[in-house]
């Protein structure tokens, strides 16, 4: 087991691996933080544009659909980590673990 | 099944008679209402199906690894249901419903923010999380340093952030079956306390996750026909809702716009990073990811979580805007003595139950208060789980008894379950007439303030050590505490100080605290050149390859 783990350790293909999805994980979760801090400060700022009508004639604000977009801007975001990382980087990380059983 | 047949039977005629000592009751006091029959029937059914699943689990619950994790067999999809059942309290469905009732968009801001710390779980913590875990978060923290300082501080922080959440918890079930049941207070704590200990000491974290996954389902069911009724009232236009609810509402257009819930930037942002890094530091969280086999599941169960939590956050927005149009012009059913300017029966948070009245008449009133009700006791239920493992797996079987055998470690947190059961009870009776709103806020401080800084810093930064992390975690939950009395939610509204003399001006420490335990733990550990500090450093690298790969992992055979 300890020769597999040097060996993968070593290998520098592994930790580029690593260093590829951690630089994916931390940009989704400074995306996922923008959308969320970007609509917190429009509350704090800039108030009267949330509440501007979606159009004439509408009871509706534009603060309605934002604020229910970035929930699913969450959700959203959420399943495209998780799809990306149960399948490509999974498959990577396995075959790395393969070719240092080898 | 006798035994567990016998203490049904016992707790239906506590049930049964706390209502008709209510019936008789004095109605003096305002707040409690007449026995609602429906309701307390149907909470018994479900107590009694969850107590049937719980028997079911106690054959499985063997050792310390089956009583924390379930035996690690539990699917990414059910576990996201079980952690969305942790997350969404009676707290939130009726809080949240409730402040969209009085502010509209007000509410939807807030809920907005507790969804924002499920994708930093996802990205940054989960499979790492199951990769380096066992049974606790301590685990993971404490799995390149020395043992027994850092067990010490993740012990003492979870149990702290248990305590605060389990007061408003207790409190808040008190409070509710007063109005919705009809019954006494104190009949509410006990019943509590004892149905919740059954769980945990008889099924564990299977019986736990069951009865989370089963209220989940309940509850997301319960909003979505609420959420439906409601469209179909307005042909499933967004638009006419909004609509008719400005024309009814006193606060008329402003109904739209963002009002006071948000008052200065810092305060904003503090708030926001309490919610966005608590959740991540929260024990009774952080355990649910120790119950799936694989951090394949674990990612897959952080999604399916946002997504139920998320969605559910939209019902309880459209069911907030469904009570102002069905209960403002009907003011004789759900207001006191009939006027509008009394408020609801029963308080601003009853919104949600009287709309289900609205929509579904008295059967659904008591399906919905039975569900708010079992949401208050599956939580409570977590978090007495996620405390007993705190004392059983990193106190006394990491610290004090190295070495004990499995069934010795499940001993002590059956032990520990009862007595923090029965802590919750008492604890729940003595805060009964505080004001214990700014209880939740604070768990989620210190959870980001402490938890969260130790184990990113322990995962993420190789140059951590055991004296870095133990100083700032322990600074982080100082100054979250310290700064939160400060604040006037503390100083003022529950310390009785006179209105403007809080010394600490934001709503959240979040800000202050969290910054200072990431600085300590930073500045301590680049200052610590131990022997102790270069062995932790250069434990690195195969840590690394765990938390990455999951090489060596504790699987759901290994357990």
């Amino acid at each position: 087991m300890q020769d597999v783990l040097d060996r993968i350790t070593a290998n520098p293909k592994f930790l580029e691996f690593v260093a590829m999805r951690s630089k994916y994980s931390i940009i989704m979760a400074i995306v996922s933080a923008a959308a969320y801090y970007g609509f917190i400060l429009l509350v704090a700022f800039d108030k009267e544009f949330l509440a501007t009508k979606i159009g004439a004639g509408y009871t509706m604000s534009i603060g309605v659909p934002i604020g229910v977009g970035v929930i699913a801007f969450t959700i959203l975001l959420t399943w495209i980590y998780v799809r990306r990382a149960n399948g490509e980087f999974d498959a990577i990380n396995e075959a790395l673990i393969k070719e240092a059983r080898k | 099944m006798t035994k567990f047949t016998k203490i049904l039977a016992g707790l239906l005629a506590l049930a049964l008679a706390g209502g008709a000592i209510a019936a008789g009751a004095d109605l003096g006091n305002t707040t409690k209402q007449a026995t609602n029959w429906t309701a307390i029937v149907m909470f018994a059914i479900f107590v009694g199906g969850t107590l049937f699943i719980t028997k079911w689990a106690a054959a499985k619950t063997k050792s310390a690894a089956d009583f924390y994790t379930g035996g690690g067999g539990i699917t990414g999809f059910q576990n996201g249901l079980a952690i969305a059942g942790d997350y969404m309290s009676a707290a939130s469905f009726l809080g949240i419903s409730g402040l969209v009732f009085a502010n509209g968009f007000d509410g939807l801001i807030f809920s907005i923010g507790w969804l924002v710390g499920w994708p930093v779980i996802t990205f940054l913590m989960a499979e790492r999380l199951r990769n380096l875990g066992k049974f606790t978060f301590a685990d993971v923290a404490s799995y390149r340093f020395a043992q027994t300082p850092v067990r010490i501080f993740a012990a003492s922080a979870s149990l702290v952030i248990v305590a605060f959440y389990m007061i408003a918890q207790m409190v808040g079930a008190g409070q509710l079956i007063k109005v919705l049941f009809g019954m006494e207070y104190i009949y509410a704590e006990v019943m509590v306390g004892i149905v919740m200990m059954m769980y945990v000491l008889f099924g564990g974290m299977t019986a736990t996750t069951w009865v989370q996954i089963i209220k989940a389902c309940m509850l997301l069911a319960g909003a979505t026909f609420m959420a439906v009724s409601v469209l179909l009232q307005f042909g499933f236009s967004p638009e006419a809702l909004f609509t008719k609810a400005v024309e009814v509402h006193a606060k008329g257009d402003a109904l739209m716009s963002p009002g006071a819930l948000i008052k200065d930037p810092i305060s904003a942002i503090s708030v926001g990073m309490a919610l966005m890094f608590g959740t991540a530091g929260l024990p009774h969280i952080l355990m649910r990811f120790f119950t799936v086999p694989n951090a394949k599941e674990a990612r897959k169960s952080v999604a399916w979580a946002t997504t139920w939590i998320g969605y559910f956050y939209i019902l309880t927005f459209i069911i907030g805007f469904g009570a102002i149009t069905n209960l403002v012009q009907n003011p004789t059913d759900f207001y006191v003595g009939g006027e509008l300017a009394k408020g609801l029966k029963g308080g601003g948070n009853m919104a949600a139950v009287h709309l289900a009245k609205a929509v579904g008449g008295d059967l659904f009133l008591g399906f919905i208060s039975a569900v708010a009700f079992a949401t208050i006791l599956a939580v409570v239920a977590g978090l007495t789980l996620s405390g007993a493992s705190a004392v059983s797996h990193d106190l006394y079987a990491s610290v004090f008894n190295k070495g004990c055998s499995s069934e010795q470690e499940l001993r002590v947190s059956k032990i520990t379950t009862v007595c923090l059961g029965m802590l919750a009870v008492v604890l729940g009776i003595a805060f009964e007439k505080e004001n214990v709103a700014y209880m939740v806020m604070l768990a989620f401080v210190i959870a980001c303030s402490s938890n969260f800084p130790v184990l990113f810093m322990s995962v993420l930064w190789k140059n951590c050590t055991t004296r870095g992390a133990v100083a700032g975690g322990f600074v982080g939950l100082a100054s979250a505490v310290i700064l939160t009395i400060g604040s006037a939610s503390v100083w003022e509204a529950v310390m009785h100080n006179p209105k403007g003399s809080a010394w600490f001006p934001y709503n959240s420490a979040a800000i202050f605290s969290m910054t200072a335990a990431f600085f300590t733990i930073w500045l301590v550990s680049i200052l610590d050149n131990s022997a102790q500090a270069q062995k932790e450093r250069a434990l690195y690298p195969s840590q690394q390859l765990r938390s990455e790969t999951g090489l060596g992992a504790s699987g759901a055979s290994g357990h």
